[in-house]
């Protein structure tokens, strides 16, 4: 009974086909390590962002007078409404904690490297696209921070030189911030960028399944036809699309049942952290839901400090730290940018930093560091030290790059194992 | 598990709390399960703030349900103009009235816990002191030139800043050490801390009444994940046994 629907369906839609070749027979490393999981978690995350989301929008009011109340309703008189809304905010600083640990895992395996660059870039969208969604979504509940947030972020585009005053007022809608704003950023948060992002996020599994998956040896798992015996090859079952093309090595698995209950360890432990924020420290001490948020938007009275939230402080601290508003503004891009070309920037071959030179493991991890202290100063009062910080900050941000470029050339590099070394 | 949120937070550290005047708060410890403390607050609050500041995202009925006051009881001694049970909390003065004799209208309440936090609260109730420089004769310690009259006054007495003589860097000077009362109040100082404690417990309920039962489902989720963990690791160990 059930083969036979199953059947039926099948010889009217690809549905097994599909299923078999990206979700189950899929060849995946055996050594993809603790640092693999963000992507799943980040899919995890998007779902969770889309089913709260709507929930949220039944009972939200997008009018500047009727914003913050209908946040306080849903957090009194919905039931349920405070879980959903935690669950929402709380999942919105995850994505890009999870974002950020996967955009790393890239950098450190090298897996924008060639033939993986077009994958980096849908990437690099999502990760834009997310900034964009996130921005938006703050706004809605119309707090202080909110207002004021917003009132900081769409000024930047009058730095821009002739259209600049123009824009902001076309992207405002109104001559302030005002009701019209937050009117149209709703559109685009719950409808427009939601559906940029699930579409990118399916071009990056399709462009990712295309090339395979990368692995902490950036060892290629997929051979040329013909050149290994039986031995060598994988004894999983992988799907055709993949075997026709390729001889895979004995060093894969396949996705289902293997890579899937391995997410799924990752899941549970990341929904325990998760949960744990969510039930007993939604607000994070002040990063995830900012203190001066609670207080409904006033055009008339500044808060003392304006911040964005966490997950823009890195950027918002390399704005600052140029003089010159339109330099920040360039600035602020050029760091976004930068991070787009790393597969040209990166001419090295080696793709894994297990096999690189031991500068370039220093570079990175600098580099990590060197982002989360702009995160920190991005995030906090202004003090004179932090302005000098910041501007030695935002040079050795860019500065990695610009090592990066020149000692990739010609690097010296350990010698690539032939298999994957566990 | 709160050491790690501990960690979490230092790691996006810094200062995000609402800033405010020169002194430093007070602690408070607050336990949102003391029903007598919450009852005495929701009191409190409604007799003496309620004149001015609204409540206006929270009803009667959910602070009645949650403070575990009986409906009737609730309508006759904390409801004043004849509202129903199911209105929100919203004070009788018309909002143009009071910002022409405040200056501004008085902020609404419900979230003022969120917004400035316990500590903050605890202290700026216990900080006014008398100043005949200001238009309602008193002024604060933690929210300096604030423009509303001390309230409380006929609870706490008139409150005054007491100085010492103490040496500092080797000289004399006049050092402020606190406010002491005059003892013309209805409390005493313990009791009026105590009244301030109550009153401070309400606004945190308010400002999330939702959190104990949060916690409550947090914790059997957090047992049920915790499951769900050692069932999938199990699992997942068994499917990888083979692969070498």
């Amino acid at each position: 009974m059930f083969k036979n629907l199953l059947d039926w369906i099948e010889y009217r839609i690809p549905m097994m086909r599909v299923a078999n070749m990206h979700a189950i027979q899929y060849p995946a490393p055996k050594n993809m390590n603790f640092w693999y999981i963000f992507g799943f978690l980040a899919t995890i995350v998007l779902i969770n962002q889309i089913v709260t989301g709507v929930w949220l929008t039944m009972n939200f009011v997008p009018s500047s007078e009727g914003a913050f109340a209908s946040v306080e309703y849903i957090m009194r008189d919905v039931p349920y409404g405070d879980i959903l809304r935690y669950m929402h905010s709380t999942g919105a600083s995850a994505f890009f904690i999870v974002v950020y640990l996967h955009m790393f895992r890239g950098m450190m395996y090298g897996s924008y490297q060639k033939p993986r660059e077009l994958l980096w870039l849908f990437g690099m969208f999502i990760y834009l696209a997310l900034m964009a969604e996130a921005f938006m979504g703050y706004v809605l509940p119309w707090g202080q921070m909110s207002y004021w947030g917003a009132q900081v972020i769409v000024s930047l585009f009058s730095a821009i030189p002739i259209i600049g005053p123009d824009l902001v007022e076309w992207i405002q809608g109104d001559y302030v911030i005002s009701g019209a704003t937050l009117n149209r950023f709703f559109a685009l948060h719950v409808i427009a960028l939601p559906l940029v992002i699930v579409i990118l996020v399916f071009l990056h599994i399709v462009a990712l399944h295309e090339v395979g998956s990368n692995n902490p040896d950036g060892v290629e798992v997929k051979r040329k036809k013909g050149s290994l015996t039986e031995e060598q090859k994988t004894k999983f079952k992988m799907h055709e699309y993949y075997t026709s093309k390729y001889d895979i090595i004995d060093d894969v698995v396949p996705f289902f049942p293997h890579i899937v209950l391995k997410d799924l360890v990752a899941f549970a432990a990341f929904l325990f952290i998760f949960c744990y924020i969510m039930f007993f420290a939604p607000g994070m001490g002040g990063y995830f839901l900012e203190h001066p948020n609670f207080e409904i938007a006033n055009p008339l009275k500044t808060p003392e400090h304006i911040f964005p939230v966490w997950y823009f402080t890195p950027f918002y601290a390399i704005l600052k730290a140029v003089p010159d508003k339109l330099g920040g503004v360039i600035a602020m891009f050029a760091a976004i940018i930068a991070l787009f070309l790393l597969p040209w920037i990166d001419r090295g071959k080696v793709k894994s930093w297990r096999y690189r030179c031991g500068f370039h493991r220093w570079n990175l991890l600098i580099f990590a560091a060197v982002f989360i202290f702009l995160g920190y100063l991005g995030g906090t009062p202004q003090e004179n030290w932090k302005i000098i910080a910041s501007r030695i900050g935002t040079i050795m941000y860019f500065g990695f790059f610009l090592l990066l470029f020149i000692y990739s050339r010609n690097e010296n590099t350990k010698p690539v194992p032939e298999r994957i070394t566990k | 598990m709160k050491k790690f949120v501990l960690v979490l937070t230092l790691l996006f550290s810094g200062l995000a709390g609402a800033a405010g005047g020169g002194i430093e708060n007070d602690h408070i410890d607050i336990d949102l399960s003391d029903q007598a403390s919450l009852q005495s607050g929701a009191k409190l609050f409604n007799n003496y703030c309620l004149g001015c500041h609204n409540m206006q995202y929270q009803r009667y009925e959910r602070s009645f349900k949650d403070l575990g006051i009986p409906t009737e009881l609730g309508q006759e001694y904390l409801q004043f103009t004849g509202e129903k049970v199911s209105d929100h909390i919203k004070s009788a003065i018309p909002a143009e009235n009071a910002a022409k004799w405040f200056g501004a209208p008085p902020p609404d309440l419900t979230l003022v816990a969120r917004v400035r936090g316990a500590d903050w609260l605890y202290t700026y109730l216990r900080t006014f002191y008398a100043d005949d420089s200001k238009t309602f004769g008193v002024n604060n310690k933690r929210f300096p030139d604030v423009g509303m009259p001390h309230v409380l006054q006929e609870l706490q007495g008139t409150p005054r800043e007491t100085y010492e003589q103490r040496m500092v860097d080797g000289e004399m000077k006049e050092v402020y050490v606190g406010i002491k009362t005059d003892g013309t109040g209805e409390l005493s100082p313990e009791e009026y801390d105590e009244a301030m404690s109550d009153l401070v417990h309400y606004l945190v309920y308010v400002g999330e009444p939702g959190r104990l039962k949060l916690e409550t489902t947090g914790k059997w989720v957090l047992a049920f994940i915790v499951i769900l963990f050692i069932f999938v690791y199990l699992l997942k160990k068994e499917y990888w046994r083979d692969v070498h």
